[in-house]
C-alpha cells in the first residue's frame, strides 16, 4: 500500500513543531533538549479547552501543526488517533477517588477517561462529522495507527489525519508505565501526490530501525509516538530509503519513503 | 465494501455463555440483569454480571494477562467452537495473515482499581500489578492475539461504546488494503467501579432495570460481555456476511448525542451503501435507555427509515456492555437472521409517545434478510454495521 504524505506535525521537548524540528531530524542542526512548553490549542473552543486534558491538548498541538498551512480542510479529514495510554492522570484521579469513601468521581474526569477523548474534542473543535477512530497497540501504537490511516485513506480515496500521542503518567502509575517524555506526531496522508513525498507500507520488515543520534534515540524509545522518528528523519532529509518499525508481537513493518 | 463472510461467531454475557444460551433467553424473554451489587459498590442499580469469572484460569503460556477482562475473553473464546474455527483459519491463511481487531472501553481497569485499593497509604502500587498486561488498552487485543496464536496486524479499538462495532470497519479496510487476509474481530468489557460510579456521576444509571424506549426510562443498566467473530473473504452467495460499515462523528458534545441524530444518520446511510433503507428487515438499536440517547436515535432512525422498519434494543437482556455492545448486538443480528426471529424491546412497558420508530413491543417470527446494528459512544462517535446474505 502506497500513500502520499501531505503534511507532518510534531510536538516533543526540543522538537517544537515540524518546521523547527526538520533540520534537527535531517541532521543539519544539533538537537538541544528543552522542557515541555505550555500550549493552548487554537482549534478548541474556550469551553472545551477548559475541560480538555493534557493528552488532548498534546494531540491538538501535533494535529494543528500538521493541518496549519497544509491547505487541508480539517472538517473534511477522516482521522485516526493512536495512543498507548491516552491520559493516565485521569486514570490516576479516578482510581484514587474510588479507593476512598465516599467514592466521588468528577463527571468531567469520567467523560475525559475514554480513550477517544482527543478524537471527540477534535471533531467538536473543528466541526467535523467525518469518520474518526481511536486505537491502542501499546509501544507499537504509531505503526498500528499508520496502518489504519493508510487503509482508511485507500478506502475513502481521500486525505486522512493520523495523530499519535502519549503523555507521561503521574506517580504511582509512572513506575508501572514509565514514559520518558510526552510527545505527539501527526501526518496527513492521502491518495494523491503530496508535498512531502510518498510512503509504501509492507509487513516485511526485519530489524527495528534506531535513530543515529543518541539523543534522538532516547526520545524514540521514551514515547510510543516517537517510534516514528526514523521515518520522520527520512522525510525531513527528503532522502529515499526504508525504515523498519516494530509492530505488535513479532510483526515488523517496512516503511519505504520516496521524496 | 467487499462482503466478508462471518465464518464463526460467539457471545458471552450476563444472559449466558454461547449462542444457544442467548437464543433461548431471547425467545423466553429472560433478562440477564439482576439487582445484585458488584463487589463492594454501594450503588443501588441493576447490573449484567457474567457468572463464574472468578473461577476462570488463563492457559499457562498467557497467564501474565490475568484480570477480570481477559478472563471474560477466555470464557467467551471457548464457546461455540470458536477456537477451532480460528485454528483452521490460521492453518489456511497463516498466523501472520489473520488480523486481530478488538474493541474495549476500559480494558483491565478493574485491576488498577484493586491496585489502588491495596496500596493503602503506600507510595507505590503493589508488585503484583502488571500495567501492560491488564490496564493498558491493548491488553485485551494482545491477550486475544497471543491466545489464538496469531501474529499479524493487531489493534485494540477504543472508541467508547462504539468500539466493537468499529472493529468490523477496521478489519474490512485492513483486508481491502492487503494488510491481512482474514480477521478475528471482537469486543470485551467487564464490570468495574470506574464505569458504575462514572456513569452514576453523569446521572445516566437507572436505579431500576433499564427500560429502552419506555416513556418512563431512567437510564442504563451496566453489563459486561465478550464476543468474537471470524471474518473471511470470498463469502459464498447467501452466506451470512458483514455487508457494510458506516462511521461518523456528531461534532456536538463529549457525553451527549446530537438531538437531531444527524451524525447517526450519516453512519447508517454509509453502512447501507447501495441498499434501499426499505429493504432493511430489522434494526438492533443502540437503545441505552437514557432519555437523550433513545430520543436522538429515534430521530435518526425515523429520518432515514420512516416509522415502519421493526427495531428494538436488546439492552434489556444484557445491559449496556459498553465497548462490547457492538459485537454482542452483531451476534443478536446474526441470530435473528438465522432464526427468522425479531426480539422485542425487553422491559419496555409503555412506549414513549414522543418516539416515532417502530419499536417492537412483542417478538416477531419473521424472516430477517438484512439487519442493521447501531452503536454510539462518548466523544460523539457513531458506527452502524449491516449484516445480510452475501450476494
Amino acid at each position: 500500500m502506497s500513500v502520499a504524505i501531505k503534511a507532518v506535525g510534531l510536538a516533543a521537548p526540543g522538537l517544537a513543531g515540524w518546521a523547527d524540528a526538520a533540520p534537527i531530524l535531517a541532521g543539519t542542526r544539533r538537537y538541544v533538549p528543552a522542557p515541555e512548553s505550555a500550549y493552548a490549542p487554537t482549534l478548541l473552543p474556550p469551553n472545551e479547552r477548559r475541560r480538555a486534558t493534557a493528552a488532548v491538548k498534546l494531540a491538538f498541538r501535533a494535529a494543528e501543526d500538521a493541518v496549519t498551512g497544509s491547505g487541508a480542510d480539517a472538517r473534511e479529514l477522516a482521522s485516526v488517533f493512536a495512543s498507548s495510554d491516552a491520559d493516565m492522570s485521569v486514570l490516576h484521579r479516578i482510581c484514587a477517588a474510588l479507593a476512598q469513601r465516599p467514592r466521588l468521581i468528577s463527571p468531567t474526569d469520567f467523560h475525559n477517561s475514554v480513550h477517544n477523548a482527543a478524537s471527540g474534542y477534535w471533531s467538536i473543535g473543528v466541526g467535523s462529522m467525518a469518520p474518526t477512530t481511536t486505537l491502542s497497540a501499546h509501544d507499537a501504537s504509531f505503526v498500528a495507527g499508520l496502518i489504519e490511516a493508510v487503509a482508511l485513506a485507500r478506502e475513502r480515496a481521500a486525505d486522512v489525519l493520523l495523530v499519535a500521542y502519549d503523555v507521561v503518567a503521574p506517580p504511582p502509575l509512572a513506575a508501572k508505565r514509565p514514559l520518558a517524555i510526552s510527545a505527539g506526531v501527526a501526518l496527513i496522508l492521502g491518495p494523491m501526490a503530496g508535498t512531502h513525498g510518498s510512503l509504501e507500507i509492507d509487513l516485511d520488515g526485519d530489524r527495528e530501525t534506531a535513530c543515529d543520534d543518541p539523543a534522538l534515540e532516547t526520545l524514540r524509545t521514551g514515547n510510543p509516538a516517537l517510534r516514528a522518528l526514523p521515518l520522520l528523519s527520512l522525510i525531513a532529509a527528503r532522502r529515499a530509503g526504508a525504515v523498519t518499525l516494530r509492530g505488535t508481537g513479532g510483526l515488523h513493518v517496512a516503511a519505504r519513503y520516496t521524496p | 465494501m467487499t462482503p466478508l463472510a462471518i465464518s464463526a461467531y460467539t457471545v458471552t454475557s450476563a444472559v449466558g455463555r454461547g449462542r444457544d444460551a442467548h437464543l433461548a433467553a431471547l425467545r423466553a424473554e429472560r433478562t440477564g440483569l439482576s439487582e445484585q451489587r458488584f463487589e463492594d459498590a454501594e450503588l443501588a442499580t441493576w447490573i449484567g454480571a457474567v457468572a463464574g469469572l472468578d473461577a476462570v484460569r488463563l492457559p499457562r503460556e498467557v497467564a501474565e494477562f490475568d484480570c477480570r477482562n481477559n478472563r471474560l475473553a477466555e470464557l467467551a473464546l471457548g464457546a461455540d467452537g470458536f477456537l477451532d474455527a480460528v485454528a483452521a483459519a490460521r492453518e489456511k491463511y497463516g498466523a501472520r495473515r489473520v488480523g486481530v481487531f478488538i474493541g474495549t472501553s476500559t480494558s483491565g481497569v478493574r485491576q488498577t482499581e484493586l491496585a489502588y485499593r491495596d496500596r493503602g497509604t503506600a507510595e507505590s502500587l503493589p508488585d503484583w500489578f502488571d500495567y501492560r498486561t491488564t490496564q493498558n488498552t491493548f491488553s485485551i487485543a494482545d491477550y486475544t492475539r497471543s491466545r489464538l496464536g496469531l501474529d499479524g496486524v493487531a489493534i485494540a479499538v477504543s472508541a467508547a461504546c462504539a468500539s466493537s462495532a468499529k472493529v468490523f470497519a477496521s478489519a474490512a479496510r485492513a483486508i481491502a488494503a492487503g494488510f491481512c487476509d482474514a480477521a478475528v474481530v471482537g469486543g470485551v468489557d467487564s464490570l468495574c467501579l470506574t464505569t458504575l460510579y462514572g456513569f452514576h456521576s453523569l446521572q445516566l444509571v437507572s436505579g431500576e432495570i433499564c427500560r429502552p424506549a419506555d416513556a418512563g426510562r431512567k437510564g442504563l443498566s451496566i453489563g459486561e460481555a465478550g464476543g468474537f467473530a471470524l471474518l473471511t473473504p470470498g463469502a459464498d452467495p447467501g452466506a451470512a456476511a458483514c455487508l457494510g460499515c458506516g462511521e461518523s462523528s456528531d461534532a456536538h458534545h463529549m457525553s451527549q448525542p446530537r438531538p437531531d441524530g444527524a451524525g447517526a444518520v450519516l453512519a447508517m446511510r454509509a453502512a447501507l451503501g447501495e441498499l434501499d433503507p426499505a429493504d432493511v428487515s430489522y434494526i438492533n438499536l443502540h437503545g441505552t435507555a437514557t432519555p437523550a440517547n433513545d430520543a436522538s436515535e429515534d430521530a435518526a432512525v425515523s429520518t432515514l427509515f420512516g416509522t415502519t422498519v421493526p427495531c428494538s434494543s436488546t439492552k434489556g437482556w444484557t445491559g449496556h456492555t459498553l465497548g462490547a455492545a457492538g459485537i454482542v448486538e452483531a451476534a443478536f443480528c446474526l441470530l435473528a437472521m438465522e432464526q427468522s426471529f425479531m426480539p422485542r424491546s425487553l422491559n419496555t412497558r409503555e412506549k414513549d409517545p414522543a418516539l416515532r420508530a417502530n419499536v417492537l413491543l412483542g417478538a416477531r417470527d419473521q424472516p430477517v434478510r438484512y439487519a442493521l446494528s447501531n452503536s454510539f459512544g462518548f466523544g460523539g462517535t457513531n458506527c452502524s454495521v449491516l449484516f445480510g446474505p452475501a450476494p
